[in-house]
């Protein structure tokens, strides 16, 4: 029997804010163990909860971005349960009111776009950290991360492979590492995933009973797991047994999905309004001011680099795959003129350049008028297509500007028709035998001469007057 | 009479005639303590030493004319607000070696208007209780019959005010707290609005409920203890951002042109006859102040009890989740694994009335019951807070008993839930509604036990209690006798 898988995600993501969702303590990651705490997250008794405005703004903000409606009043709840990296005994989360509901993002398939549903978006704090040793009898805590600002993004189970579960966890990435409220780390943490999957008969309306997969911290440890869910569920439907309802947790070194616990062992989390935290009333003109502040996303402004620039799908998909990235790019088109070059040096040899050094665009040490300027050279012929591939290595390497680099390596085109005649005569002078060879017939010598006088000029001159000179020349006499 | 038992008011006087300085008072605070602690348990911590510091501190504050609100004057505090570097155990053992590293806001604004603290109160166990008796340190004795409870859960604070073991003293209410403890044993006690004096710092019992308040021996006292501790706090989100009146202006407007509502669900069967007589007594002398009393409704007072020990229990289940024996206060030996460490800490950490309630809160926020209890509960809290918003449409204030009976003895309720939760039954639905109340003296049962008139009135509204208040004990005369200790 043919199986459909159904996947929803839900996924979790710390926000850029300086301090805690809560309290004012630093959110910045890898201090010291407990250095950025203080009474409030630490869950002293008689501390009170008090909202970080820019959380608020920031979450906002990803709900348009996700095509969200925005409720007008939402509220805090309590998520009730114990456990030793949650001070309070309770996490504070959003419920039944959350800040918004309602809104999808289009993913990109080979069979063309998809639109996936969001649930909803809430906010939310973070818990703390175990730190266990395994030579101690005790474990410890580390509560640095306890109140950092999170938001809960929920998909619908509209996903129907793993490749489309995650092309849609790209998608939101970029657009929260686009809106520059979430860094987007994954092995971190502050990007996080859940999956719950469950596999039905290709045309069974009704879903199959899901299993909830956590602990995949990569993408590519997303698409796996999922491919091994459905998988197993597979196997299990097709030796005639029953998926169970229950947690599961990825084993990235063995590659498989292991029981967690059951739906018998799931918490019974006691939601109820916070009573510490009044109602978030979200008017309109904060809504419109949050839109207005909005930058450019990824999905417009790849449709707008292949409307303005007549980039390719591909190009304009890479170039816009990060915001820096887009604009570097946007400033050596712009400057230079030529988008078509601008992308095609941006996506061959810096992101080569780059890649290799596991550097990121904002760390280029090409600035952009740089290489929109060396772009110019080689179009008004000062130097030559061939030469820039050294140019821009060289520029890449020390940081100086085109003209610099020519001007220190002497790499000017000989573009002096004179000069050059001279250089070919010396060189035809030189291989008499074969001018001879070469006018009784033997064209296919054309190249060699061309490769003679290249090294003459050490590469410098420029090949179409070359052509040019060196037909005139080996035809005249 | 000698310094410890006289008003803030009185002592202040003599301050800024030079007449006494902070030092006298607290000495003669303290020689009363040890005097009469040993009978009446007022106290869990004293802070005896840190007292002489302070006055010493607040003498030189006198010398140099710097005189503020409390300068110098000795007050102690609920065992449920933090104090940073001294214990606060908020009646528990769970919490009996409990240091806050920070001070309570309601702390912070005292120290500043220059009181001197003179030790941390006796309590029932996370406030949860109507006689003190719940408490991990022991029974708080009423100063006027050693033998009977003195109210709670704020018993000690009450006691301590009515022993002369301070001069004012600070309290919490989440279902009647300070003004049933005041009216055991003839004190004043007030319960603000809720949002109108910060929460930061105070232990929670029920988020939605618990207020802070002052117990103190006459109302001018009540006024002056209250300029000081309410006010907005940036550190609290359900803190009010409104302006605070001077409620020492309200205590010589009399009440000429009071409308006084007398709800007809407050006379029920059971209230002690002494009370009932004491309130036709209050009423007679209110209108003889010149007031009227009208009669009112409150139409859901019924489910009022029923209400309340639902959310309250609920929000403890969760507020007192965080003593689980890992970051501080008891944890349990011997324990095998987290989920033992828990359940062995939690067990032995939290006493019986405690580990009621938590049971029935986390029942009534349970999967299933959720709607039935908690979310019905809301919504009828909602019908009595409007009961209240319809009332103040034909009064101004609403007079009530504070307590159906006197004090009762020790041990008498305390195998009988149901008949302590409904010692509070006049007190709870101020709560639940978030309106001030106050309870002022209102005479003696012929046993010689003080009994309490609650007056009630609309949000924000406390000066309107001061006013008729300070008129009303006037009447009463209550400040002529003292217990006999």
């Amino acid at each position: 029997m043919a199986y459909e898988p159904v996947i929803g995600l839900e996924i979790h993501a710390q926000l850029l804010t300086k301090s805690k969702i809560f309290c004012s303590c630093s959110t910045l990651f890898g201090a010291e163990p407990n250095s950025h705490t203080c009474a409030i997250c630490m869950g002293m008794p008689g501390v009170l909860p008090v909202l970080n405005r820019t959380v608020v703004e920031y979450t906002i903000k990803m709900a348009l971005a996700t095509n969200c409606a925005i409720n007008e009043s939402c509220n805090f709840a309590r998520k009730n349960y114990f456990y030793p990296d949650l001070p309070k005994g309770y996490q504070i989360s959003q419920y039944a009111q959350p800040l918004s509901e309602h809104g999808y993002v289009d993913i990109e398939q080979n069979e063309g776009r998809k639109r996936i549903g969001i649930t909803r978006i809430h906010m939310e704090e973070d818990a703390g950290k175990m730190i266990h040793d395994e030579h101690m009898p005790s474990s410890y805590i580390d509560l640095n991360r306890t109140g950092v600002p999170l938001i809960e993004i929920v998909s619908e189970p509209d996903m129907r492979s793993s490749e489309e579960a995650s092309a849609y966890l790209k998608r939101l990435h970029e657009i929260l590492v686009y809106l520059e409220i979430c860094d987007g780390n994954m092995e971190e943490g502050s990007f996080r995933c859940d999956a719950n999957v469950s596999i039905r008969p290709r045309g069974e309306n009704a879903f199959g009973t899901r299993t909830e997969l956590k602990n995949m911290n990569s993408f590519r440890n997303v698409q796996r797991a999922l491919d091994y869910e459905i998988k197993r569920q597979q196997y299990i439907l097709e030796s005639g047994q029953a998926v169970i309802q229950e947690t599961r947790l990825w084993d990235d070194s063995q590659g498989v999905t292991l029981s967690m616990r059951g739906k018998e062992e799931a918490h019974d989390y006691r939601y109820f309004p916070d009573p510490d935290l009044v109602p978030i009333v979200i008017d309109e003109s904060w809504v419109a001011e949050v839109r207005k502040n909005l930058p450019e996303l990824p999905l417009e402004k790849r449709e707008r680099f292949m409307r303005d620039y007549q980039l390719p799908s591909y190009d304009a998909g890479v170039l816009t795959s990060s915001r820096v990235l887009a604009d570097y790019f946007e400033n050596v088109a712009n400057l230079s003129g030529k988008p078509k070059a601008a992308s095609n040096w941006v996506m061959g040899d810096i992101l080569r350049f780059l890649n290799e050094e596991k550097r990121e665009i904002k760390e280029c040490p090409i600035l952009p008028q740089s290489l929109a300027e060396m772009i110019q050279l080689i179009e008004n012929g000062t130097i030559s297509g061939k030469m820039a591939k050294d140019i821009i290595e060289e520029m890449y390497r020390t940081g100086k500007p085109p003209k610099t680099v020519i001007e220190e390596k002497g790499m000017v085109q000989i573009t002096d028709e004179a000069a050059l005649a001279k250089t070919i005569a010396g060189v035809l002078a030189a291989n008499t035998a074969q001018v001879e060879q070469y006018r009784g017939g033997k064209e296919k010598l054309f190249g060699y001469f061309v490769g003679q006088v290249m090294k003459a000029t050490k590469g410098k001159a420029n090949p179409q007057l070359i052509n040019d000179l060196l037909k005139k020349m080996l035809t005249a006499s | 009479m000698e310094l410890h038992q006289l008003t803030i008011h009185e002592l202040q006087k003599l301050i800024r005639s030079k007449e006494v300085n902070s030092s006298e008072i607290v000495k003669s605070v303290f020689k009363r303590i040890d005097a009469v602690e040993g009978s009446v348990h007022a106290y869990i911590t004293l802070m005896k030493e840190h007292a002489f510091e302070e006055a010493a501190k607040a003498d030189r504050c006198i010398r140099e004319g710097n005189i503020r609100a409390l300068t110098g004057i000795p007050v102690a505090l609920k065992d449920i607000v933090c104090t940073k570097g001294f214990l606060t155990t908020c009646g528990s053992r769970i919490l009996h070696n409990f240091i806050p590293p920070y001070d309570a806001t309601v702390v912070d604004k005292l120290k500043e208007a220059g009181a001197v603290f003179t030790g941390k109160t006796n309590m029932d166990e996370f406030a949860m209780g109507s006689s003190t008796e719940t408490s991990y340190f022991g029974i708080t004795k009423n100063p006027w019959a050693l033998d009977r409870i003195p109210g709670g859960s704020s018993g000690g604070s009450a006691a301590a005010v009515a022993a002369d073991e301070c001069i004012a003293s600070i309290g919490s209410d989440t279902g009647g707290s300070i003004r049933q403890p005041a009216a055991l044993c003839g004190v004043v006690g007030m319960k603000p609005t809720y949002g109108r004096v910060s929460r930061y710092g105070l232990i929670a019992f029920a988020s939605s409920l618990d207020q802070i308040g002052p117990f103190t021996k006459d109302v001018e006292d009540c006024a002056i203890m209250m300029n000081v501790i309410a006010g907005h706090d940036p550190r609290e989100s359900t803190s009010v951002p409104l302006d605070v009146p001077d409620y020492t202006a309200f205590l010589s407007r009399g009440i000429d042109s009071f409308k006084v509502g007398i709800p007809k669900e407050y006379f029920i069967e059971g209230i002690d006859p002494e009370i009932t007589e004491a309130m036709r007594g209050a009423m007679k002398a209110i209108e003889g102040l010149g007031a009227t009393c009208v009669e009112i409704s409150l139409p859901h007072t019924e489910y009022c009890l029923a209400v309340y020990y639902i959310i309250a229990p609920a929000e403890a289940s969760s507020n007192l989740a965080r003593y689980d024996g890992v970051k501080y206060g008891f944890r349990a030996d011997d324990c095998k694994g987290l989920l033992d460490m828990y359940k062995k800490t939690r067990s032995a950490g939290f006493g019986a009335e405690v580990k009621r309630r938590i049971m029935i809160g986390t029942y009534a926020l349970s999967s299933g019951y959720y709607d039935a209890y908690y979310k019905k509960a809301s919504q009828v809290r909602a019908l009595i807070k409007r009961d209240f918003e319809e009332a103040w449409k034909h009064c101004d204030v609403i007079l009530t008993p504070t307590t159906p009976t006197p004090a009762f003895k020790i041990g008498e309720k305390m195998d009988d839930p149901l008949q302590m939760y409904l010692s509070d039954i006049f007190t709870i639905s101020t709560n639940l509604a978030g309106i001030p109340g106050i309870s002022v003296p209102c005479g003696f049962t012929r046993q010689g036990l003080p009994i309490g008139a609650q007056f009630l009135a609309g949000h924000f509204e406390e000066g309107k209690l001061i006013q008729i208040g300070a008129a009303f004990e006037k009447h009463a005369n209550a400040k002529q006798r003292r217990p006999n200790l």
